[in-house]
């Protein structure tokens, strides 16, 4: 059995505009999205550029947009998309490098500025520091993202404000603010809080559809926002403005 | 040019970890890396590291002393001794500091790091983070290295080293998404570039394992040590090969073959499942090959009886590749797998300070060969390796820096280095010939897989060593290289060919050498380890008429060899 791939073509160095190329790809039992490029690559045209690494879904690299859907081409199975037409592009909204490469400087950079290091809550013990299985629970979900970069692509308030952090950011930030060994909650928390922060996300939940690990990046969001808040609502209480209302 | 005191080759754990150490010593430090550091393979580990925390019920009498001794037994006695002691004992302090810097590992009911069993170690001493522990361990790194500032060139492929009066200065990289070249020069050059496991069919490797960065330090003048030694895990999904952790057997998976047995009973009564890789990857493969194998391909590890919670918890990836990737879900049903290559234990030359024999060189991790796994590393133990030789060879750096005069390298020096990879890259180019690159490569590695595998035998690997001058030959006349100068993969691929081959080339003429059977280089024809011609380490050096090998005693300090039994 063959299946056309139509792939999004794009040489900035000689193209003026972009172009769709057909493909004919011969599917064997257990073929991947990822396996019919590269049999593209090595078999019918070398000039293709995309990214790949590991082909299991583990190294963020080949995110792309897929018959219109976000996915990781190495964990889709051609035949999971019960279709003999393929058609795939680059992730939308990064500017294209080359083809299917998406330049993803910007989304590393914007990653830096949510302080994505576990930052130790008192001094440090000789050995390990105690954490439950239930603590631990509480970012078991998020740990999972592996800057595919699939969510930041798919956020409408992505599109429209080049600074919003994005969902991938965010949750890198939800990641230590959510695990009990995190001594830094305030100021991330800052800095997350702000104009290009958290209020900006709306809930639309694209990131969580297009998240190729199923990591549920609005929820993270809002429990920032909500951690966010009772932190500002504590500030205010310092300054007696809840009249001595408990909150939080 | 690009200018650093040292340049780290490699964005995966050893490189990053000596990036930290020569950062915290005060060095001026840039990470070159063929991908974002994040994408390295590191990533892709998934059972654990070894470490003698006593965490586990059962673990309490661990300590580092014993690691070592499992480590030299699980080398089949031809790890360096001292070296094998230094990792175990800096083990427990390396696994605290990940932790202390945010590694979200796996907790016992004490709330301690949790550990697992792993094959042939006689305490449970994996410590580990469901089955994702590579991945949680590199973006922690990560995130420490975004945390120090340290600047990192990504998508750079390091086309050559750059050695001045016998000391290696710098390299030339190849800027992959503009095709543009650059000179980097630092003071120490430390490579963390991992192994080649696509100079084998059926890898579990990512697919960007060339192994080129070993080759490049081979042609610099350090000598590849122990290439003949080729770690085959057991247990890879078929069809892809991917990795299927040895911490499924660690949780309590079994083997079973057509018949419907617990065959490694056979092979080893008293450890069963947890008989070290070199020998489960055999035990599978006579089965298979006796004809107790499914379709003559593949057994099965059965995980059912490890019950849906156990699972969900402990492997909650190993379900989801077998899920994605062979259409199984080991909750309901057991898993189809087969050996696959899986690990170097050969590499660069180094001391257990990452030093090779050329002056400025550094290397860690699995492109280097120290040697702590000998002839056949234990699960658990290489996560281990990337970071405490990164991290001492990072930290070495600093003394070797700071400790000498530097004057000024000639400018011409890079410049010619610059002037000789253009020049590759212009001839691959205008290639004349028919050959095509991606035809060599897929010979290359059936015929390391079948004739340089888990079995091996003169007759085969002759053919091999024959087969691997022919395509080394044809190489030499391949077609014109395709496309642009951006993000030009034709160009990369073929380009690291050439050293994947060398790499095929040295692999197979220690293996011809060594005329015994030791951890996983099990010869038909010499079917006994010999400790008395063969208790030494293999040395490869280029020459235009192939590699030239050289030995050097192991170095024992408190184990001497023994028969080796699980």
């Amino acid at each position: 059995m063959n299946v056309t791939y139509t792939v999004f073509r794009f040489d900035p160095s000689k193209d003026k505009e972009s172009r769709y190329e057909a493909y004919q790809v011969p599917v064997r039992e257990g073929m991947t999205v990822l396996d019919g490029l590269l049999y593209i690559l090595d078999n019918v045209d070398p000039t293709l550029s995309f990214r790949f690494a590991c082909r299991e879904g583990v190294c963020g690299s080949c995110a792309m947009f897929i018959n219109g859907s976000y996915r990781l081409a190495c964990q889709t199975q051609i035949k999971d998309l019960k279709s003999d037409r393929i058609k795939i592009e680059p992730l939308p909204n990064f500017q294209v490098i080359k083809d299917l490469v998406v330049d993803l400087a910007v989304f590393f950079e914007k990653l830096e500025k949510a302080m994505p290091y576990l930052v130790a809550a008192g001094a440090l013990p000789e050995k390990e520091r105690l954490q439950s299985m239930e603590q631990r629970k509480q970012i078991n979900e998020v740990i999972d993202c592996i800057l595919c970069a699939a969510c930041q692509s798919a956020c409408p308030q992505a599109w429209t404000n080049k600074d919003f952090l994005g969902p991938a950011v965010l949750t890198k930030a939800y990641r230590f603010v959510g695990d009990s060994r995190d001594g830094a909650q305030r100021e991330r928390l800052k800095l997350v809080a702000g104009e290009d922060g958290v209020w900006r996300c709306h809930s639309v939940f694209n990131c969580v559809e297009a998240c190729p690990k199923k990591i549920n990046q609005t929820v993270a969001i809002s429990r920032l926002k909500r951690k966010a808040f009772v932190q500002k609502l504590k500030f205010w209480q310092r300054d007696g403005a809840t009249n001595g209302r408990k909150v939080g | 040019m690009v200018i650093h005191d040292v340049i780290i080759v490699g964005g995966g754990l050893s490189g990053l970890r000596a990036a930290i150490a020569a950062h915290d010593g005060g060095l001026d430090v840039g990470v070159v890396s063929q991908v974002y550091p994040v994408r390295s393979h590191s990533g892709a580990a998934q059972g654990g590291i070894n470490a003698a925390l006593g965490n586990a019920e059962g673990g309490e009498d661990d300590n580092p002393e014993r690691h070592a001794y499992d480590t030299v037994k699980g080398s089949d006695f031809l790890a360096d001794q001292d070296a094998v002691e230094v990792m175990t004992g800096m083990a427990p302090g390396i696994i605290f500091e990940m932790e202390h810097w945010g590694v979200p590992f796996s907790r016992t009911k004490s709330d301690k790091i949790a550990q697992r069993p792993f094959g042939g170690g006689a305490f449970p001493r994996t410590c580990f983070a469901a089955d994702k522990t590579g991945r949680f361990l590199l973006h922690t790194m990560f995130e420490q290295m975004l945390k120090r500032h340290i600047k990192v060139y990504p998508e750079w492929l390091m086309m050559s080293l750059v050695v001045n009066d016998g000391v290696c200065c710098g390299l030339v990289g190849y800027h992959i998404p503009t095709g543009e070249f650059e000179s980097f020069q630092g003071k120490a050059i430390v490579l963390g570039t991992g192994g080649y496991g696509q100079v084998y069919a059926r890898s579990t490797n990512t697919l960007i394992n060339s192994g080129s960065g070993m080759a490049h330090a081979y042609h610099a003048g350090a000598p590849l040590k122990d290439m003949e030694f080729v770690q085959f895990h057991p247990t890879s999904l078929i069809g892809s090969n991917i990795l299927v952790t040895e911490g499924a057997r660690g949780e309590g998976g079994y083997l079973i073959n057509k018949l419907g047995e617990r065959f490694m009973k056979k092979y080893a009564p008293k450890v069963v499942e947890l008989a070290p890789r070199d020998m489960v990857s055999r035990a599978i493969q006579t089965e298979i090959n006796e004809g107790r194998g499914f379709d003559d391909s593949y057994v099965l590890l059965d995980l059912r009886h490890l019950g849906k919670e156990k699972i969900l918890e402990r492997l909650p990836e190993i379900r989801e590749h077998s899920i994605h990737f062979v259409g199984v879900d080991p909750i309901v049903a057991p898993i189809p797998i087969q050996p696959g290559q899986h690990y170097s234990m050969g590499g660069i030359d180094t001391d257990f300070d990452g030093q090779t024999p050329v002056p400025g060189l550094f290397a860690a991790g699995e492109c280097a060969c120290v040697s702590v796994h000998g002839a056949n590393r234990l699960g658990g133990n290489s996560l281990l390796e990337t970071i405490v030789f990164g991290k001492r060879s990072g930290e070495k750096t600093v003394q070797y820096v700071k400790g000498r005069e530097w004057k000024p390298v000639p400018e011409g020096v890079f410049q010619y280095a610059l002037d000789i990879v253009r020049a590759r890259v212009a001839a691959l180019f205008q290639g004349t010939g028919q050959q095509e690159p991606a035809a060599i490569r897929a010979e290359m590695k059936e015929t390391m897989f079948f004739k340089v595998g888990i079995f091996r035998e003169r007759k085969l690997m002759d053919e091999a060593l024959k087969r691997i001058a022919e395509l080394q030959e044809r190489y030499r006349h391949l077609r014109a290289i395709k496309g642009g100068k951006i993000f030009n993969l034709d160009l990369c691929r073929a380009y690291e060919l050439r050293y994947m081959l060398d790499l095929a080339e040295a692999i197979a003429a220690g293996a011809i050498a060594r005329q015994e059977s030791r951890g996983s280089h099990s010869r038909l024809d010499f079917n006994k380890r010999d400790d008395h011609n063969w208790g030494k380490h293999t040395l490869a050096y280029p020459t235009p008429e192939g590699p030239r090998l050289s030995y050097r005693p192991v170095t024992f300090t408190k184990w001497q060899p023994e028969e080796r039994k699980y």
